[in-house]
């Protein structure tokens, strides 16, 4: 074998748009365009575990990251400062990539929850990697993410009371998670605990310095707790798919790391001299939760922003 | 001839591109069997934008060098930590101005520790070399970076944060 070494690697990115679009002009105008961000991972269902319970199950954990991602992007370029801006931006992006691998195994687990191509007849194949098509073309009705995920951002406060709720329940999980009998489940949940330690972090600091603060920011971090609270029962809720899988040692029961999450709960809300919040918890919808695909009416307007592009050029190229 | 690993391994990483992928740690291997080339990287974070321009020019300079079929594939575990930074990279970083990261947290199983005041990190300002430095943000431009303020000679400048 004889191969010439690149004589240089300079006048590559000489121009920023060539790295970009350089000798590829296949990208899908919404995917990142790895063809399966999963590739060399053990993808065996592990035994003992139904392939659609597990992809519902990867459902909830990317529609959770998903739809919470996408609440967090809404705040570019309204956070109150451009370092909380930027914060912001960085928990939604870590989110956005757990979602992805999420998404991603559902398809691989049960290829049949992969919606259509709007419009799609012409017997084409799809250009569309299965977990854009998750993401850009379901209903609400097929989201399984929580509704404290789809809440209303409300102002800053609440936005940290809710990436506290959501990071601290989150993380719990995942780490219990790493050890799932699913070797994506593990390999995602691995990473994600390094993450989401971070997300915990900010919105914990931030939580008590409002709340510590002046009498306004405090006033503003405690309604918008106990806006978010509403949903804290939701997260510790075993839905009957989560119970399976933890069964099998796929998935972990969410009822199980309540006291672990908590116990940061209580710290938090000690160094911030307020109590355990008494707040009535949202129920659910005909008996049917987030989990069932039962969703308040925050989340259709978000979908309907997030999908706008790929609903209307489903085939769209860049 | 220059083989393969070589070559991929002098890729530089978009968002730091004083850093090879082989410095910062997120070139697992490279697997090369008549012609054709199996490269497989790791992702810093979940959903680090740059693996996919780190994909594109893997496939460019590889395919300039004659091989035919190239081929990047992504592995997540085990997950990447800044521990695997080489100490090459860290000189490049701090000579970039970019302060390297620390040692990352361990622990022995049990639940991740809720941390309400910011750790101290045992950094140095890259310009001035103060080590009177000022957590300005814990998220930076990218996702691995922190952002600090230096207290000696006022300039701001980026950490590559510990995971």
């Amino acid at each position: 074998m004889s191969y010439e070494a690149p004589a240089s690697d300079h006048g590559d990115h000489d121009s920023p748009y060539e790295g970009l679009f350089g000798g590829d002009s296949d990208h899908w105008a919404f995917g990142t365009d790895f063809d399966d961000p999963l590739a060399g991972i053990e993808a065996a269902i592990p035994d003992g575990a139904d392939p659609r319970a597990l992809a519902q199950y990867c459902l909830m954990l990317g529609d959770d990251a998903l739809v919470l991602s996408h609440r967090l992007s809404q705040w570019c370029g309204r956070a109150p400062e451009l370092e909380l801006d930027i914060a912001l931006a960085n928990i939604a992006l870590d989110l956005l990539g757990q979602a992805r691998l999420l998404l991603a195994r559902a398809a691989s687990a049960d290829p049949s929850v992969v919606p259509p191509l709007p419009g799609s007849s012409d017997g084409l194949p799809s250009p569309v990697p299965a977990e854009d098509a998750l993401a850009f073309f379901r209903d609400d009705r097929a989201y399984r993410n929580a509704w404290l995920a789809e809440a209303p951002n409300g102002d800053f406060g609440q936005t940290v009371a809710r990436i506290l709720l959501f990071a601290t329940a989150r993380l719990a999980l995942l780490e219990r998670l790493r050890a799932s009998r699913d070797a994506v489940l593990a390999a995602v949940a691995a990473k994600g605990v390094r993450e989401l330690a971070y997300h915990r972090d900010f919105a914990a600091r931030w939580f008590v310095t409002l709340a510590q603060g002046t009498e306004e920011s405090r006033g503003r971090v405690t309604a918008g707790l106990a806006e978010v609270w509403r949903h804290h029962d939701e997260l510790f809720r075993a839905h009957p798919v989560e119970r399976e899988l933890a069964g099998a040692g796929v998935a972990v029961d969410p009822a199980d790391v309540a006291g672990e999450a908590d116990a940061a709960l209580a710290t938090v809300l000690a160094a911030s001299d307020l109590p355990w919040p008494r707040v009535p918890q949202a129920g659910q919808l005909g008996g049917r939760s987030g989990r069932d695909g039962a969703h308040t009416e925050a989340l259709s307007p978000l979908l309907a922003e997030m999908q706008s592009v790929a609903r209307a050029h489903p085939r769209g190229r860049w | 001839m220059t083989g393969a690993y070589a070559i991929a391994a002098a890729v530089t990483d978009p968002e730091l591109p004083v850093l090879t992928l082989a410095d910062l740690g997120v070139l697992r291997r490279v697997e090369e069997k008549a012609g054709s080339v199996t490269v497989v990287i790791t992702p810093t974070y979940s959903g680090c934008p740059a693996l996919a321009a780190i994909r594109d020019d893997l496939v460019r300079v590889l395919t300039r060098a004659g091989y035919g079929d190239v081929r990047v594939r992504v592995e997540l575990s085990p997950a990447w930590s800044s521990d695997w930074i080489s100490q090459r990279g860290r000189q490049a970083l701090a000579a970039a101005g970019v302060s390297p990261p620390g040692p990352a947290p361990s622990r022995q199983g049990g639940p991740v520790p809720l941390t309400l005041l910011p750790a101290r990190r045992d950094l140095r300002c890259p310009r001035c070399g103060s080590a009177a430095a000022e957590l300005v943000s814990e998220f930076g431009a990218t996702a691995c970076k922190a952002l600090y303020r230096c207290a000696g000679c006022r300039e701001p400048f980026e950490h590559v944060k510990e995971i």
